[in-house]
């Protein structure tokens, strides 16, 4: 008890302390924490009366977390999240000092977690989940951890440690296979309904590891599956019920799969107190996450700022995005967290750009980007490495026009910070990658 | 422009073996032949499928450890067939798990032997840490770039060329200073990027062979514009040369 104390203690100070130098690194507090106490995330989280939410998988754990939470919250819960990307157990620890007291008892009823894959072992190794919703597995950061087949294992490994309820993705073969593997009676299913397959684009990898393909059991009334109108709006199937139509302030397939992700495990979570009209209104209120979607009013102009990670992420986007007559700009960079081999940008196409081409190729790897759109005969305008050059550029040259910005990771985050300075939008914490 | 023939460009294992952008190596080779003023049909092979009758230039990638035992089967069956387009001077760029298989024998880190093709006088062992990083060689065809992410150390017998030396990175094996193997036509190498997109001068000394074969006459190419391979080559050679 006195140890946890000295431990909230020592994070709040070094919060303090971070916040008053100006600089980011959300996960910095959460280290300090869990250095004074390592178990200082089970001993909080364990006391909280409904259990706790782990969302993992490669893509759309950001936004699907977000929603997850709102619609828990609008039931009437008090929902404790990770809201600011921090996906590493330090970085749920930090998101935890803001709101915890000395006492160390968490003012909520449930936790909703954002979980990066690489470290929801660890995380589960602390405290099991009671609920874990996992998303799919894609190519990305191959640098970090090596192979997809081993990110499957991880998450396999996380739901067989997952005590109540496992929601998983039932078109992404990597993740409907882990039902084979887990010993909880409650496992359910979100994806797109199969009465609307062909409105759908391939999105998943093959899962070439086993000799048979396996097939998820036929929906039942608990599945959430997804039905596309247009580009925002949508229902959600369970069995006879539909939920919906629901409109979203953020576009494209991805958003809205990660929304039917969503309003499955919050049917779980919640069960018979669980209101379909709730869920929808609650979804209709999500803003985007920073930077996944986000649309900025530049000067009058709509910016949106679309974070690509991996080929599965970008070809969504361009899915949605890519052929509006938009001025675009891709700005690539190569640091840890965009994953250091940008071979991925040849596993996507870019045809869908080609009509209206591409104002600006930006970041570390302009060139790169800018030699792989020449092999989709895109035709390039400029090539600025610079990222605030390119903005510059971006915003003087196309003023008053609809601009677009596809990004990695670290040049989202730089951008945003430009763009916050610049027309005044609010303050963003950073992940902990 | 009229064609100055067709060129058939072989994609072995797309599914199994094209883990990290070596759909790229295919999409440049055959943007490229097409840019030279040749027609480019490509093929792709999957396992248990008839290897085609035409093939001028055999492309493969790298896979994971499912994906590269999904496809040992249908090697070995048209091995014979490899070995002899390899013999008779198709030229073949075979990426990581591929340039393994290309090799004698690769031995997995839980000890499992798997036979390989023995294309390239190559040996493989598995380790248990991966050499990751990017790679800039010195190749005879000029510098290259690229990027490696393998756990295998390939060491390569007495004789064998290597496709280049290392400047920056680890390589075959991280001790040998050498990159890839060379025989005949063929190339194997670690080297992910894709490989042939940032280094023309590599994608045209395979198109050169395999225009001999499909049409009999000398290739003859036209002037491209590589001013974006250069600089994004150029570039990313001076940071890692820097680092």
């Amino acid at each position: 008890m006195l140890r946890t104390m000295a431990a909230i203690v020592a994070g709040k100070t070094a919060r303090l302390a971070a916040r008053r130098r100006g600089g980011g690194g959300s996960a910095f507090p959460g280290l300090v924490a869990e250095r004074v106490d390592p178990k200082i995330l089970a001993k909080t989280l364990s006391r909280l009366p409904d259990g706790i939410v782990v969302v993992s998988g490669t893509n759309g754990k950001t936004t699907t977390t977000r929603m997850l939470a709102a619609i828990i919250a609008a039931h009437g819960k008090k929902v404790f999240t990770n809201p600011t990307g921090s996906n590493f157990t330090r970085g749920v620890i930090s998101s935890m000092l803001t709101e915890v007291p000395l006492s160390g008892r968490l003012n909520a009823d449930i936790a909703v977690l954002e979980l990066d894959e690489g470290h929801a072992l660890q995380f589960a190794k602390v405290v099991a989940p009671t609920y874990a919703l996992l998303l799919n597995v894609a190519r990305d950061q191959l640098d970090r951890f090596a192979e997809i087949d081993t990110t499957a294992k991880l998450l396999a490994t996380l739901a067989s440690q997952t005590t109540r309820c496992i929601v998983l993705n039932r078109d992404d073969p990597f993740v409907a296979r882990i039902a084979l593997s887990v010993e909880t009676d409650d496992v359910r299913y979100f994806g797109t309904d199969p009465l609307a397959a062909d409105r759908v684009p391939s999105l998943h990898e093959a899962d070439v590891r086993f000799e048979d393909d396996f097939t998820p059991p036929q929906p039942t009334p608990r599945d959430g599956l997804l039905h596309p109108h247009d580009s925002r709006s949508f229902s959600v199937r369970f069995g006879e019920q539909i939920l919906g139509d629901v409109t979203l302030q953020q576009r494209g397939l991805a958003a809205m799969i990660n929304a039917t992700a969503a309003v499955t495990m919050a049917k779980a979570v919640l069960g018979g107190d669980f209101h379909k009209g709730i869920a929808a209104a609650a979804l209709r209120e999500v803003t985007p996450p920073f930077g996944r979607g986000e649309v900025i009013d530049a000067n009058g102009a709509p910016l949106e700022l679309v974070l690509v990670k991996n080929p599965a992420g970008f070809t969504v986007a361009l899915d949605t995005y890519g052929d509006e007559p938009v001025t675009t700009m891709i700005a690539i960079n190569d640091d840890y967290a965009d994953g250091q081999d940008v071979s991925w940008l040849y596993d996507v196409s870019f045809e869908s750009l080609r009509a209206n081409g591409v104002a600006l190729t930006s970041g570390v790897r302009a060139y790169d980007m800018a030699l792989r759109l020449d092999y989709d005969d895109v035709a390039v305008d400029t090539i600025e490495l610079d990222l605030d050059a390119a903005l510059e550029r971006l915003l003087t040259a196309y003023a008053g026009r609809p601009t677009r910005i596809f990004c990695t990771y670290t040049a989202m985050m730089a951008l945003r910070r430009t763009l916050a300075a610049r027309f005044d939008l609010p303050d963003f914490g950073e992940d902990g990658a | 422009m009229t064609s100055k023939g067709t060129i058939t460009l072989v994609h072995l294992y797309p599914r199994e073996m094209s883990i990290y952008g070596d759909l790229g190596n295919t999409r440049c080779l055959a943007a490229r032949i097409r840019r030279h003023g040749y027609d480019c049909v490509v093929h792709d092979h999957h396992p248990g499928m008839p290897f085609p009758e035409t093939a001028h230039l055999l492309l493969g990638g790298g896979g994971q450890d499912s994906g590269q035992s999904r496809v040992e089967e249908d090697l070995l069956a048209i091995g014979d067939r490899l070995r002899g387009l390899a013999a008779d001077g198709t030229p073949m760029l075979m990426i990581c798990g591929m340039y393994q298989m290309f090799g004698h024998t690769f031995l997995t880190h839980e000890g499992v032997e798997v036979d390989g093709l023995g294309i390239l006088d190559v040996t493989t062992r598995g380790q248990s840490t991966r050499m990751i990083g990017g790679v800039v060689l010195d190749t005879e065809f000029g510098p290259v770039v690229g990027f490696e992410n393998h756990s295998g150390a390939t060491v390569l017998s007495p004789g064998q060329r290597p496709f280049g030396t290392v400047r920056v990175g680890h390589g075959n094996d991280g001790v040998s200073g050498t990159e890839g193997a060379r025989t005949h036509h063929v190339i194997g190498s670690y080297l992910h990027g894709p490989l042939l997109p940032a280094n023309p001068a590599v994608t045209d000394a395979l198109i050169a062979p395999a225009v001999e074969l499909a049409t009999g006459r000398p290739f003859e190419p036209e002037d491209t514009d590589d001013r974006l391979a250069d600089e994004a080559r150029t570039r990313q050679i001076a940071r890692l040369l820097a680092t």
